[in-house]
């Protein structure tokens, strides 16, 4: 039986050691603030209804719809997941997910799991609760479209990023990776944004407890509406860069000291760096990494400022 | 369906099946780090992993080529890496004109592109055969000892506790989806496109409020029988001094590996 929907778990070998290790520390840093959140919110019920929650995630990934020409659609579910558990539950169930998918079932590999799990579990998340926590008081059509489209701007999300991390790692070539992998999740997307809404639309009906105003905002607050908003944006305008000047967001990528390597390559084994002993300035990353960093930082900030005010 | 559906496991009293589930974990990871960590066409050491992983796949006594079969998975991937071939600057090898790219495939580019395939269907082979020689459970109380924060492992613990049970709800809804979509020659089961994709997302709810409620009776019964939001191992897992000559003689295997293929 394959349980994977999507072309978006990276198996091992296909990421650098660099990105890799970026990667695991955009997770662990999400994933420890998840930890401590839930920790302090949530009482010791809601750790075995996360559990069942996962293996909800992941039994929903094989109900699938047949579409044209022998495809089908499929359901990601970190959109879904993010608006029906809230952000911090949601990351830790699909980071759950994600690891074993990896580790049981081999759809992704181990060293790259932080990657994985960033791409399809917390990116996905973010921009599916973000969205959604910004049309909060608003009627249920409203709802249910903003929860559409955030279900499809996350699979676009993660499309972006796997596409970047691969290219990063000088593992596919830009101008062909990011529209081949963004074209086929644009229609992917819509299979995922569909099931979203119809299965949010039957929860409506059937225990609109459980999507109360409340209950969602309880969840996360208001910041979560700019960071999904922030991190959308982010998404809708770098695709479209990444299409049409690819050249633009090599020469940065180059100019930041991400691929030095690939780009001194010669012959065997000349070509390959470490990235901590060789030629590319570890410092460059490392500032790249930090100053990623300290955006999110403040976006958290100014979303915390925020929420104090209202 | 049974409990076991989803396992990986393949039962045997071989070394590496009652070897410490810890030590496993962390001598796949080294290496599948060691293969990342190896450079592009290292090919004496990238032949020293494939022996390294025979020998471990004779150690487990479950045949010589028993990860050899099922190292696949990873190939549809591949796909991505092609591109490689085209985007490291190295001595051209050819010209293609596709309409209006033009394609050169370089020799380092070919280079990397074979390395990463390598890497990637030598590692996968190592995490196949990490779970097809220890019990996912051991895996899970392994990963609480090295440090994986314990709602994690705990909420694994219970995804793969249910995932049969949902996986059974779900055919159950699928079931029915098919029993009641009849096709009619000259006429497909089921409505349109937009249709499917409703019913499907219908499933998707309904599938999770059954969790949803499920959860509830599940936790309540977990209570009434002592559960204190720990769970409980059966078998105590103690490193002993033959769990650690083989951890450290496969440590020292992948240093050979990385000196080599330095050299």
């Amino acid at each position: 039986m394959h349980l994977s929907p999507l072309h978006m778990h990276i198996p091992d070998g296909f990421l650098s050691l660099a990105i890799s290790i970026i990667c695991w520390a955009f997770t662990i840093i999400l994933d420890g603030v998840a930890i401590s959140r839930t920790n302090k919110s949530l009482g010791e019920r809601q750790v075995p209804l996360m559990g069942i929650m996962a293996a909800f995630i992941f039994a929903a990934q094989m109900i699938n719809f047949p579409v044209a020409g022998g495809t089908s659609g499929h359901l990601l579910g970190g959109a879904l997941a993010a608006i029906t558990l809230g952000p911090w539950a949601a990351m830790l169930v699909m980071t759950s997910v994600i690891a074993v998918q990896g580790l049981l079932f081999q759809d992704g590999g181990l060293t790259v799991m932080g990657a994985n799990i960033l791409n399809m579990g917390l990116v996905t998340v973010v921009i599916g609760y973000g969205l959604y926590r910004s049309v909060l008081g608003r009627n249920q059509t409203m709802k249910l479209v903003i929860a559409g489209l955030a279900a499809w701007l996350s699979v676009m999300g993660g499309a972006l990023l796997t596409s970047l991390e691969l290219w990063l790692s000088g593992t596919a070539k830009l101008d062909i990776v990011i529209p081949a992998m963004l074209s086929v999740h644009a229609l992917i997307g819509i299979g995922e944004a569909l099931i979203t809404v119809a299965a949010l639309a039957f929860i409506f009906r059937t225990r609109p407890d459980l999507l109360g105003e409340e209950s969602v905002s309880a969840k996360g607050g208001r910041g979560w509406a700019l960071a999904g908003i922030l991190v959308t944006l982010i998404v809708v305008l770098l695709s479209p860069l990444a299409s049409v000047n690819p050249d633009g967001l090599n020469r940065v990528a180059m100019d930041l000291g991400f691929i030095t390597t690939a780009q001194t390559a010669t012959g065997p084994l000349a070509g390959y760096n470490l990235p901590f002993l060789g030629k590319t300035p570890l410092s460059r990353i490392a500032a790249g990494a930090i100053g990623v960093l300290v955006v999110l930082g403040l976006a958290f900030l100014a979303g915390r400022a925020l929420r104090k005010k209202s | 369906m049974h409990a076991d559906a989803f396992d990986r496991y393949h039962h045997g009293h071989s070394l590496l099946h009652h070897l410490d589930a810890r030590i496993k974990v962390v001598v796949t990871v080294a290496f599948i780090l060691s293969n990342v960590l190896l450079p592009d066409g290292a090919w004496a050491a990238f032949g020293l992993a494939f022996i390294f992983l025979l020998i471990a796949n004779a150690l487990s006594q479950l045949g010589f080529g028993f990860t050899l079969k099922r190292s696949f998975v990873a190939l549809p991937f591949a796909l991505a890496a092609v591109t490689a071939v085209f985007s490291i600057p190295g001595h051209a090898l050819a010209e293609w004109h596709l309409g209006m790219i033009t394609l050169i495939p370089t020799d380092a580019g070919l280079l990397r592109f074979v390395s990463i395939l390598v890497r990637s269907w030598l590692s996968v082979q190592m995490a196949i055969l990490l779970v097809s020689v220890t019990e996912f459970p051991d895996i899970i109380h392994a990963l609480t000892h090295l440090y994986v924060p314990s709602i994690i492992t705990t909420i694994i613990a219970f995804l793969y506790r249910y995932l049969f049970v949902l996986t059974d709800e779900v055919m159950r809804l699928m079931r029915a989806r098919q029993a009641r979509s009849a096709a009619a020659p000259g006429s497909r089961s089921g409505g349109n496109v937009w249709w499917q994709a409703r019913v499907a997302g219908n499933m998707a709810g309904q599938l999770f409020l059954r969790s949803y409620e499920r959860s509830d009776r599940i936790y309540n019964a977990m209570l009434s029988r002592g559960y204190k939001g720990q769970w409980m191992a059966m078998h105590v897992q103690r490193i002993q001094l033959r769990d650690w000559l083989v951890g450290v003689a496969a440590v020292c295997g992948l240093i050979v590996m990385q000196i080599v293929g330095r050299l």
